[in-house]
């Protein structure tokens, strides 16, 4: 790959919930970490994030969600990605969601979420291990 | 993917391998220039436009709003967003595309955005390239938006057929900065945020500024009024906008603008190939290093070296037909 290759993020807010701290805060820190973020904003249908995912060529996908509806937003994505042949996009999530829902979402393709206090060098790291550059 | 395929792709306007076409320009994939050399053919049908202005001007929003409006009369609009790139990590913040998601499912509109990667000027260096993608691609209007510009970000001007200034009400001081640069680059001038106080004294400043512009030609910017947020006034920059492509191409313009920028591409690639080939040529060699020496030494002089060095260099190149060749 050429030196000036760079890891392309997509931030994503879906639904209807409005709480944007934790999407800024790690937008932020995935730009200080030497990343292009690009930041869609509040509600978000997946189909609008699939959409920009693709047209911005993204390596990740990173879905914030603090409402509760994650058990219904985040399938719909992945879905979405595998209709399009856009799975090789690494998807992960994070904000209030339960223990008990990860391995769910899991199942449908998300590699990990990140919950409330996860160090932001932690979200960094892994990006940085999981893209393959 | 094969380069055929993917150039077979963008010319059938598929978003996919234009948005990877796209980030192969960007990451200066040698397969991109590949791709380019076959596409050029296809590229120039595209009326591209350039808006450019301060920061928070509301360049965004009217991006967006003339895109619905452009949509309304049948034509299909690419998008380039440009945000700066931190000079420390390197990595950049792309926040124009929440203005604009709200054409995202529309099939005619493809948005692209575009960190700088530490090129001045307002614009990436690879946003000439990528604006020549989407061009093939089909696009009937392409949009850039660059950096919010000072007096130097004024490279917009290379890319653009025409080039929309934004400006607001107030900020009085702003108008000296803008004057020096990019007041001059102005095909029309837009006074965005119509519905804050002074926005009328702003139109007369502007006009002020052109009454006292001699180096006008047939051309005078007209200055608009718009309101980002409720789209007042953007039919009548869309009009404006068109009206100038007509000036151009009935001006003669347009011919004269094209061969322009087609003499400084084809000086641009042959300067740098030729610098790159030399310097290839000239890399590791003793008796480069021995001229180097003899010139920090005061027993030769630079001039000389140079020109003796080229001198040997275009005999040799003659002699071996060419140099060699990887298409870029
Ligand atoms: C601040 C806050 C608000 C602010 C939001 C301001 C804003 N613009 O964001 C305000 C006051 C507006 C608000 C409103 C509401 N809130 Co509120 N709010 C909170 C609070 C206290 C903190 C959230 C926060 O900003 N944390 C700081 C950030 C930095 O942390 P974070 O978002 O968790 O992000 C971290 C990780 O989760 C992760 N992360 C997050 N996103 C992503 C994305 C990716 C890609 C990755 C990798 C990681 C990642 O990394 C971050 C760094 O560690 C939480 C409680 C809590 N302790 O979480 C409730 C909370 C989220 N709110 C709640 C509720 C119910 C509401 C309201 C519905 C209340 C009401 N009845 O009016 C409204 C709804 C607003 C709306 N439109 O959606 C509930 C949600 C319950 C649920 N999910 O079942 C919570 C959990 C409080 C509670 N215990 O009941 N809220
Ligand atoms: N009052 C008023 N606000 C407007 C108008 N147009 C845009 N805005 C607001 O101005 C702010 C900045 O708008 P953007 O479109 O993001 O401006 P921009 O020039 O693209 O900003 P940068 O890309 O950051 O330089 C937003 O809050 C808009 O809602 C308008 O006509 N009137
Ligand atoms: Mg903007």
């Amino acid at each position: 790959m050429s030196p000036s290759r760079k890891i392309r993020v997509l931030i994503a807010k879906p639904g209807l919930d409005g709480h944007d701290r934790g999407a800024k805060v790690v937008a932020r820190a995935l730009r200080d970490a030497g990343m292009e973020v690009i930041y869609t904003g509040l509600r978000q249908t997946p189909e609008m994030i699939v959409r920009a995912a693709i047209d911005e060529s993204v390596d990740v996908i990173g879905l914030s969600i603090l409402s509760g509806a994650h058990m219904a937003l985040f399938p719909r994505v992945m879905e979405l990605l595998r209709k399009e042949g856009a799975d090789d996009i690494l998807v992960i999530g994070g904000g209030i969601i339960p223990e008990d829902d990860i391995p769910e979402l899991k199942k449908h393709g998300i590699a990990e979420i990140f919950g409330p206090g996860t160090p932001l060098d932690e979200i960094v790291d892994y990006i940085r291990k999981h893209v393959k550059v | 993917m094969r380069v055929e395929d993917l150039v077979r792709g963008v010319l059938e306007g598929k978003r996919r391998p234009l948005a990877r076409l796209i980030t192969m320009i960007e990451n200066e994939d040698p397969q991109a220039s590949e791709a380019l050399r076959l596409l050029y053919r296809h590229t120039g049908r595209a009326h591209i436009i350039g808006i450019t202005g301060p920061p928070g001007s509301g360049k965004s929003t009217l991006v967006t709003r003339m895109t619905a409006e452009y949509r309304r009369r049948g034509r299909t609009v690419g998008i380039v967003a440009v945000d700066p790139s931190s000079p420390f990590s390197g990595g950049a913040l792309l926040g124009d595309r929440i203005r604009m998601q709200e054409h995202s499912l529309d099939e005619g509109v493809f948005v692209r955005s575009m960190g700088t990667r530490g090129h001045l000027g307002g614009i990436a260096r690879a946003t000439s390239d990528v604006v020549r993608a989407i061009d093939a691609s089909g696009k009937d209007v392409i949009i850039v938006e660059t950096v919010g510009a000072g007096q130097s970000e004024v490279e917009i001007i290379d890319i653009a057929h025409t080039v929309v200034v934004v400006d607001v009400p107030g900020s009085g001081d702003d108008i000296q900065a803008i004057k020096a640069g990019i007041m001059e680059i102005a095909d029309i001038f837009v006074v965005n945020k119509m519905d804050l106080p002074g926005a009328d004294r702003k139109v007369s400043e502007i006009n002020a500024m052109l009454d006292l512009d001699q180096k006008m030609g047939e051309w005078r910017p007209p200055v608009l009024l718009t309101n980002g947020r409720t789209g007042e006034g953007v039919p009548e920059l869309v009009d404006k906008i068109d009206e100038h492509m007509v000036f151009l191409r009935e001006s003669g313009l347009l011919e004269e603008k094209g061969l322009q920028r087609s003499r400084d591409e084809l000086h641009q690639i042959m300067e740098y190939r030729l610098t790159r080939e030399l310097l290839q040529h000239l890399r590791g060699r003793p008796e480069y290093e021995r001229a180097i020496k003899m010139i920090a030494q005061r027993h030769d002089d630079p001039y000389s070296v140079a020109q003796r060095l080229i001198a040997e260099f275009l005999v040799e190149l003659s002699r071996s037909g060419g140099g060699d060749e990887d298409g870029g």
